[in-house]
């Protein structure tokens, strides 16, 4: 890996950590009309937000063993982009469903932060171990590494979560914001197949004889 | 120095005012307290500053209301028959419920509550009272009427009253909540609204309502903050010769809670009239709705 793909690998981190809390974060705002406001709410979006990143390093981490490359890791942040579309399309359809179904309020936002969160943040939650696969080159600065790497995308949750309440939702539509992330994951993870394919045809160029894969 | 001496001050001040706190208790969305001076008993969330009094009686006379926004509600009995089914969110100390249970004891009050520790609280300290035809439900507001439209249960007052201390909660101030409530609302019903006329908001409220429920009348008066948005299917003032018919039945019956009903009817005005926010106001939605931001 140069220079070039590994800032971008910690930018895509940095922005995977953005999208999570920033989309965390409205998930308040979008159970609320189905589901109130009270602390139950919040309990169920955390835990699915939790149980589903806990899920994603564990899938991540596994995926990176096999044929780790960037085009790869770019193909993550595409399904990313994919999955969190639902949020934004079909939400109100999903919550009215369940809030027919299930009478008490606190299990009624659990399935719905499950039925909305669950998926994208699995995917979401891929990025970091895979990002770690990619970074590390020997033993020795491994742990630097992953400090640098969970430096970089939970400094990108913690901007994803200020800019988003402070400022964002003053100036547009809750379905706005998180179209404009998952715009964002699609977009970067198609520069990184992108650069991925020029790097290779570089190397392609300079040392033939090497085999990149 | 100075400095020192007014932290002194502010530090002395609350123990200097005569102000009791008889009852304090952290709940599960806040603090709550009960204090009392000589002759008023408040419910307080949050602070001790008097900015955050959610309900007050005076002890001598639980009977009088209070606060001035209190009595701008029952401008609302002018526009409507008597009420048989009446919706009150947020209970504070039960004020609305009581006088409204007082004035028509056949009328069905369903009371809905977030915080259980509020109810008790009115039970205990501000003689809220419950029966047969009084109800108290420990629900969001948004969530009970929701459910109230999928039983198709109507009423025809709803009173829309809940604070949670700094404002009225977000999902309870969007085209989409008015909407559901409108739903729950009988054809000659009426909503009255409890709203701050000093807020960013104003201007968002007006353009909110208008857009759910075309013109609407607003009932305030100089000497306070607050402004009561009365809302229906098609609400409008009616004529003088009715107003002062309704107004020589309802004023003996009110008096006694120091509602002077004459006066109230003076300080409705009809959008219809007076437009008084501009025209570009972004509605507030569910999907956009920075509500309390706007407000700070």
């Amino acid at each position: 890996m140069t220079l070039k793909t590994n800032a971008l690998i910690y930018f895509l981190a940095f922005a995977s950590g953005f999208s999570i809390m920033g989309i965390e974060l409205l998930g308040g705002r979008i159970l609320a009309p189905f589901f109130g406001s009270s602390v139950h709410i919040w309990g169920s979006i955390i835990t699915v937000f939790m149980l589903s990143l806990s899920f994603g390093y564990l899938i991540g981490g596994k995926l990176s063993t096999r044929n780790a490359s960037l085009t790869r890791y770019g193909c993550i942040f595409i399904f990313a982009s994919i999955t969190v579309l639902p949020i934004v399309l079909f939400s109100q359809e999903i919550m009215a469903f369940i809030f027919t179904h299930i009478e008490d309020s606190r299990y009624g936002s659990l399935l719905a932060s499950m039925a909305l969160f669950f998926i994208p943040t699995i995917i979401l939650g891929m990025i970091s171990p895979y990002s770690v696969r990619l970074l590390v080159t020997d033993k020795e600065r491994s742990g630097q590494v992953a400090g640098i790497l969970y430096f970089v995308s939970t400094l990108g949750s913690a901007l994803g979560t200020i800019i988003t309440s402070f400022y964002m939702v003053l100036a547009f539509d809750v379905n706005d914001i998180i179209l404009g992330f998952s715009l964002t994951l699609g977009a970067l993870g198609l520069l990184a197949i992108v650069l991925h394919k020029s790097v290779f045809k570089n190397h392609m160029k300079i040392t033939p004889s090497i085999n990149i894969a | 120095m100075y400095k020192y001496l007014t932290l002194i001050a502010l530090v002395l001040l609350p123990n200097l005012s005569t102000a009791k706190v008889i009852h304090s208790e952290r709940s599960l969305y806040r603090n709550i307290i009960v204090d009392e001076n000589a002759n008023q008993r408040c419910l307080k969330f949050n602070t001790k500053s008097s900015k955050t009094n959610q309900s007050c009686i005076y002890t001598d006379n639980p009977k009088k209301l209070v606060f001035n926004y209190t009595k701008l509600v029952f401008s609302s009995l002018l526009l409507i028959n008597d009420p048989k089914s009446v919706l009150i969110i947020g209970l504070g100390g039960g004020t609305l419920s009581n006088t409204i249970h007082e004035l028509y004891p056949q009328a069905i009050i369903d009371n809905v509550e977030i915080d259980p520790a509020v109810t008790t609280v009115a039970r205990k300290y501000f003689g809220f009272i419950e029966n047969n035809k009084i109800k108290t439900f420990t629900q969001d507001g948004r969530i009970f009427i929701k459910r109230a439209k999928l039983k198709k249960q109507k009423y025809d007052w709803i009173i829309l009253d809940a604070f949670n201390g700094d404002y009225i909660p977000e999902h309870l101030l969007t085209k989409e909540f008015f909407e559901e409530t409108k739903d729950i609302l009988e054809k000659d019903g009426i909503i009255s609204a409890n709203t701050f006329s000093i807020s960013k908001l104003y201007n968002h409220e007006s353009a909110t309502y208008y857009d759910v429920f075309g013109d609407f009348i607003n009932v305030s008066n100089k000497r306070n903050s607050n402004r009561i948005i009365l809302a229906g299917h098609n609400i409008q003032i009616p004529n003088k010769q009715i107003i002062q018919n309704k107004v020589s039945t309802l004023e003996p019956l009110l008096m006694p809670y120091g509602i002077d009903i004459n006066n109230l009817s003076n300080s409705m005005i009809s959008t219809k009239e007076d437009k008084d926010w501009p025209a570009a106001t972004r509605v507030l939605t569910d999907q956009y709705s920075p509500a309390n931001l706007l407000n700070l």
